[in-house]
């Protein structure tokens, strides 16, 4: 009992953990311009894809394999910005969710092209197999590897938000836009950075998380709800409200399944409704 | 250089030659393809689909990723009738699965249109997945993955047998659709449907001259409902087998790009997107998945891009083009 409990509370987290690194880009970057992004599960599914590769392919080590994919998927992130997002900014949600879920529909025709419609395993290296002892219990060690490197994302987003200019920036253009805009911030360039940063984010929780999402062309899709319940529930543009959306989602979505798999995703989406109609706005509304 | 000034054509009463368009050609259909009569049924079904989604994307402005909530409750209805309970009339079950999703979407809507952007998004979409896990668990009464078995029709009037050609099933949903087409019709044209587009351009002005913001929605949101459950209910009565897929969201997004690619806001635009998208399915698909999968991707990016209001949006700014330059 107290065991499973354990368990359930462990993969909840490291879950959670991978999910909040997923969502935070989008929560960002949706706080900042109001783009509804559907193609963000689109780039995290690229993150994972493009690790993979170069640690196959090209036997890049896999510390390295992930950051490569971060930086390829920050720079398809940029041009897909660049040439059609911005056409759209301060448009209309309803042409912005269209426009990213054409581009989402794309990416899964091709993905499906490159690397086939089964799912495609990472291959972890030799010291992330096994278990590892903490004390206490031995508990996976590549997922104790995730939620000590999500810590430290964690750690360093916070940082980054709290305490550098470029974090004072983005606050106060998510608080107030035209206000920002009247003291000499550049929104353009601001959403440009913090989109491609965004997109990085998700590309590193798409690498990281393939052990516990799977890695399909489907991907995009089938997890896209889940980036965008921890958006919505956690409220627009707020670190904070993230964390906890993800904290929550994680254990309840890995508890449901455990104890009442019949029912598949039933609670998270139930939970969801409520928290939406008790807090319409997210937990940290700005 | 004038624009032209724009009229929509839905807003006077009067019958317009173009508007019979699409019937006649529904019509000619039933004489032309004898062979894909099954597929014409299955487009006139998502065009009532689609048309029901216009009155509350297009008129009301709500936009909802869980339309096929009401589209599933109607087919599970009209399915769980003739499965479980033996009601296998299909004109009876058409109504009682269109009220049974009227009442579902009037509770929904009663709850989500508080709601705005995001919140009211993801709302639609969490019910639409709700109730699809709920069928999903309950095998006793829906099938569960393996689809509802065991629906079987009576003749239409109990004369009309539904044929394996599918000659019944395709003037069937030719008919029902033609009486929903008329209804809203006469609903978008009325005081009502004015209010809506009020509603859709400038909710906060509508507020201050005294509209009851809510209460009009809720009625477009339940109008809507009731028509998405008779299209859902035309499915399993059509193709006498409900799949979990009528509940995905998939399906909700399928209707929404069909309704964008014809145009919004014009009930017309179903009759294009529809079968646009349906046509195209039918025949990329069979080359392979992806190419269908790629090309309707691109096909909204250049949409969305290029003809923001669909291709009875684009055909109007053609057509006001021309006409600039003739004069």
């Amino acid at each position: 009992m107290i065991n499973s409990l354990v368990s359930i509370a462990f993969d909840g987290l490291a879950f959670a953990m991978v999910l909040f690194i997923i969502s935070v880009g989008l929560s960002v970057t949706m706080g900042l311009m109001g783009f509804v992004n559907l193609a963000h599960g689109m780039f995290a599914m690229l993150g994972g894809y493009i690790a993979v590769s170069f640690i196959r392919e090209f036997g890049v080590p896999f510390l390295l394999g992930a950051p490569l994919g971060c930086v390829a998927v920050a720079l398809i992130s940029v041009v897909l910005e660049r040439t059609l997002y911005r056409r759209l900014y301060g448009g209309d949600e309803l042409q912005q969710v269209l426009l990213t879920i054409g581009l989402v529909f794309m990416g899964i025709a091709v993905c499906t092209f490159l690397w086939g419609p089964l799912n495609v395993q990472l291959d972890v290296p030799s010291y992330l197999k096994g278990q590892v002892d903490l004390g206490f219990r031995r508990f996976p060690t590549y997922r104790t590897f995730i939620i000590l490197v999500s810590f430290a994302v964690i750690i360093g987003l916070w940082y980054g938000f709290e305490r550098t200019l470029l974090g004072a920036k983005v606050r106060a253009a998510v608080d107030n836009q035209r206000m920002a805009e009247t003291v000499g911030i550049n929104i353009r360039r601001l959403f440009t950075l913090t989109f491609a940063l965004g997109s990085a984010l998700a590309a590193l929780g798409g690498a990281l998380g393939t052990e516990i999402l799977g890695l399909t062309p489907t991907y995009a899709l089938e997890y896209l709800v889940y980036f965008l319940i921890v958006v919505a529930v956690g409220g627009l543009g707020s670190l904070r409200g993230a964390f906890a959306a993800s904290l929550i989602l994680g254990v309840v979505d890995t508890a449901g399944k455990y104890y009442l798999p019949a029912f598949g995703a039933f609670f998270i989406f139930a939970v969801t409704i409520i928290l939406l109609l008790w807090r319409p706005q997210g937990f940290y509304a700005r | 250089m004038e624009q032209p000034a724009y009229q929509n054509p839905l807003r006077t009463g009067a019958i317009r030659p173009a508007e019979l368009l699409p019937w006649l050609a529904a019509g000619s259909g039933f004489f032309l393809f004898p062979d894909y009569l099954q597929l014409g049924a299955q487009i006139l079904i998502m065009v009532l689909f689609a048309m029901s989604l216009d009155m509350i994307l297009g008129y009301a402005g709500i936009v909802s990723l869980g339309h096929a909530a009401l589209f599933g409750t109607g087919a599970y209805t009209a399915g769980i009738l003739s499965a479980h309970v033996g009601w296998s009339e299909p004109l009876s079950g058409l109504v009682i699965a269109g009220l049974v999703a009227g009442v579902v979407g009037f509770v929904c809507g009663a709850v989500i249109l508080y709601t705005r952007g995001l919140t009211l998004l993801m709302l639609t979409l969490a019910v639409t997945i709700l109730l699809q896990e709920l069928a999903n668990e309950q095998e006793h009464w829906t099938g569960g993955d393996d689809g509802l078995q065991g629906v079987v029709m009576e003749p239409l009037f109990g004369v009309f047998e539904f044929d394996l050609y599918g000659q019944t099933a395709y003037l069937y949903a030719l008919a029902v659709l033609f009486v929903m087409f008329l209804a809203a019709r006469a609903i978008v044209n009325s005081s009502f449907g004015q209010s809506l587009r009020g509603i859709r351009e400038n909710e906060r002005r509508m507020h201050a001259i005294g509209c009851p913001v809510y209460r009009q929605m809720l009625r477009a949101y339940t109008i809507a409902a009731v028509m998405a459950g008779v299209a859902g209910a035309l499915l399993a009565q059509t193709t006498e087998f409900v799949a979990l897929d009528v509940l995905s969201f998939e399906r909700s997004g399928d209707v929404m790009i069909m309704l964008i690619l014809g145009g919004t806001g014009r009930l017309y635009g179903a009759f294009i997107g529809a079968p646009l998208y349906m046509i195209l399915q039918d025949q990329l698909a069979k080359l392979s998945p992806e190419y269908w999968l790629f090309g309707i991707g691109a096909l909204l990016v250049a949409t969305i891009l290029y003809a923001p209001e669909g291709m009875l949006g684009l055909t109007e700014r053609l057509r006001a083009w021309a006409t600039r330059e003739d004069s």
